[in-house]
């Protein structure tokens, strides 16, 4: 029982950060109608830009993370927003989306190239000691990552549904085209969801970095995490994506522990595929009639 | 027509162009240039999904792979290519049925996520299955197809094999386009409501064409195996599918020309531009994003573009939402 708790609160804390990550995607999908295949990069990114601070300008580490952070913002909100999707989403989805895989591999092998291919130590935000918890031992930063995402995910709700400015964000994502009757300036909203979905993409950067080491892969298998844990909650709302990102956190931790250690990366496809024949809006989403 | 004679006479240039090239060059060249029309073939496949049919797959390499550990499994057995092909095409096929239907059951890209999960699990099998895949270390010795008087051991050989294979898999390609199934699959991209509207089971003719392009893929895998003679989980991974993606987007998706032309920028280009070295993929990636943004028809859309300014009056209707990538 002890190892159940272990399992499953680890899997919460990891999957607390693939919700950042899952409702990031979900903002900028619902805002510009942009499906980011780099998203996986976008998280791998921030932290070799805190390396850059810690190694390269030895910054203090509070100093690197904020000169992370406001890179991130820059370079894969605005940066982003302004060369890579405004020119190219009047030609349509799918050229999007493949410009956006084409911008993976442009961000992987520049941090390949540029900074190295080995996978580098990345310094632990919140200590680290093992703590005792319900008669399971939970290592702190299990616990504080599982607190600081959801605190992020609080905070990230009240603004969209309490203040004016979120109400706005969410009235662009639902009708653009009443919400500019309205007054709502549709392109500025739009805009924070990039610029949001960046600061999120850093945030879940710092805090699951120190778990995995930074390497230029790392992107690969949390891209897919993330579109799968966006897909299995329900593409239209942050609760979904938030969902969605703590079942899988917790359903891989449980197959690699009780199932197979070796299949525990065939888990999305398996989740993709169920929920698809079973519930295709999405555990939480709202039916939309879809069908191709 | 003037046209079609011109067309006629071009496509007979190149291919007698294809039949000399490798004279009196290097055993590398010719390989190559082999690589070039295998990826050509993989291409081909995947522009019938994304080019005809308007789907996503991120899973090209995953049915290269998988046409190529059938055919070296059962070469090795002892079976003959001729024999051993149509089955890792078929089992290609099979697959890409099962994972096309639930895919296709919703709207929007669900192909393109269902695809990029499964590249994960077809490379777990490959690895972890050691008994049947030789694990990590893959598998090594395949022998090459032996018709007799005809022996594709020497590089040349195999080229002139290769050509063959995929001139047929072009004429068949050139025959799936053309038949009232390939036109099923321009009217969806053209006017999806008013195909439907008229017939066409929507469903059912993308998924043939996933299954198809599919199989094309297997196809590529299987002359993978007795060009190289040895396969490892490695050569089959992610990046290999977006590679063969990005040749469908930049040799123009949805023309009939166009994956030869992209397989030839990512397959030929590499070569010339050695002195790039390790950024040379960032240069590229970072050239398709510019492409998209201003020629989103890829290079073969360039030339129809220019085609046009010369002579303005044609308009192919079957052209005019393109594969919606302009």
């Amino acid at each position: 029982m002890s190892q159940f708790m272990q399992v499953f609160l680890s899997g919460l804390a990891t999957g607390s950060i693939y919700a950042l990550v899952a409702i990031g995607f979900t903002l900028v999908w619902q805002a510009a109608q942009t499906v980011n295949f780099a998203q996986g990069e976008f998280v791998m990114v921030p932290a070799f830009f805190v390396l850059v601070g810690l190694h390269v300008l030895h910054l203090p580490l509070w100093m690197a993370l904020a000169m992370a952070m406001v890179l991130s913002i820059l370079v894969l909100g605005l940066l982003f927003k302004k060369l890579v999707v405004e020119p190219i989403l009047p030609s349509g989805g799918i050229s999007l989306i493949i410009a956006t895989m084409a911008l993976g591999i442009l961000l992987k092998e520049s941090v390949k190239e540029f900074y190295g291919a080995e996978a580098q130590p990345f310094p632990a935000i919140v200590p680290h000691d093992p703590i005792n918890l319900f008669g399971a031992v939970v290592s702190m930063q299990d616990l504080m990552n599982l607190f600081l995402s959801l605190g992020i995910v609080v905070l990230l709700t009240l603004f969209l549904n309490r203040t004016r400015t979120g109400r706005c964000m969410q009235a662009t994502a639902q009708n653009p085209a009443v919400a500019e009757i309205l007054g709502v300036d549709v392109k500025r909203m739009i805009l924070y969801a990039f610029l949001i979905n960046a600061a999120l993409a850093a945030l879940a950067s710092f805090l699951i970095t120190p778990v995995y080491l930074a390497k230029f892969s790392n992107g690969e298998t949390l891209g897919l995490i993330a579109f799968i844990a966006a897909i299995v909650g329900g593409f239209n709302q942050i609760r979904g994506a938030l969902a969605g990102g703590l079942l899988i956190g917790v359903l891989d931790n449980l197959t690699a522990t009780y199932v197979t250690a070796e299949y525990r990366a065939a888990l999305p496809l398996v989740l993709l595929i169920a929920i698809i024949l079973l519930r295709p809006q999405g555990l939480l989403g709202t039916s939309e009639g879809r069908t191709v | 027509m003037g046209g079609s004679w011109l067309r006629y006479s071009l496509i007979g240039l190149l291919v007698v162009a294809a039949i000399l090239a490798p004279v009196g060059q290097g055993n590398y060249f010719t390989y190559v240039l082999t690589s070039w029309l295998i990826f050509s073939i993989a291409a081909m496949g995947l522009n019938l999904t994304l080019g005809y049919a308007g789907q996503i797959s991120l899973a090209q390499a995953s049915f290269m792979a998988i046409g190529a550990y059938t055919t070296a499994l059962l070469t090795l057995a002892g079976w003959h290519w001729m024999l051993a092909m149509p089955v890792g095409l078929f089992l290609c096929f099979v697959v890409g049925l099962a994972l096309g239907y639930p895919a296709l059951r919703v709207k929007g890209h669900f192909l393109a996520f269902v695809t990029l999960a499964f590249n994960t699990l077809v490379f777990l099998v490959l690895r972890n299955e050691g008994w049947l895949t030789g694990g990590n270390y893959g598998l090594i010795g395949m022998p090459r197809p032996d018709f007799g008087l005809f022996s594709t051991m020497r590089q040349i050989n195999f080229y002139y094999f290769t050509l063959a294979v995929t001139a047929v898999a072009a004429l068949v390609m050139w025959g799936i386009v053309r038949s009232p199934w390939g036109r099923a699959f321009k009217a969806l991209r053209e006017n999806p409501i008013r195909a439907e509207s008229l017939g066409v089971d929507t469903r059912r003719i993308t998924l043939l064409a996933f299954a198809i392009g599919s199989a094309y893929g297997g196809l590529a895998g299987a002359l993978v195996t007795p060009l190289v003679q040895f396969i490892e989980p490695g050569s089959f991974g992610l990046v290999h599918s977006l590679r063969i993606l990005l040749m469908v987007v930049v040799g123009g998706a949805g023309f009939f020309f166009g994956p030869f032309v992209g397989a030839a920028v990512v397959i030929l280009l590499p070569e010339f531009l050695r002195f790039t070295e390790g950024y040379y993929l960032i240069i590229y990636s970072a050239l398709v994003i510019v492409m998209l943004a201003f020629v989103p028809n890829g290079l073969l859309g360039v030339g129809a573009l220019l085609r046009d300014r010369l002579r303005p009056a044609r308009q192919r209707a079957d052209m005019v939402e393109g594969a919606r990538l302009k």
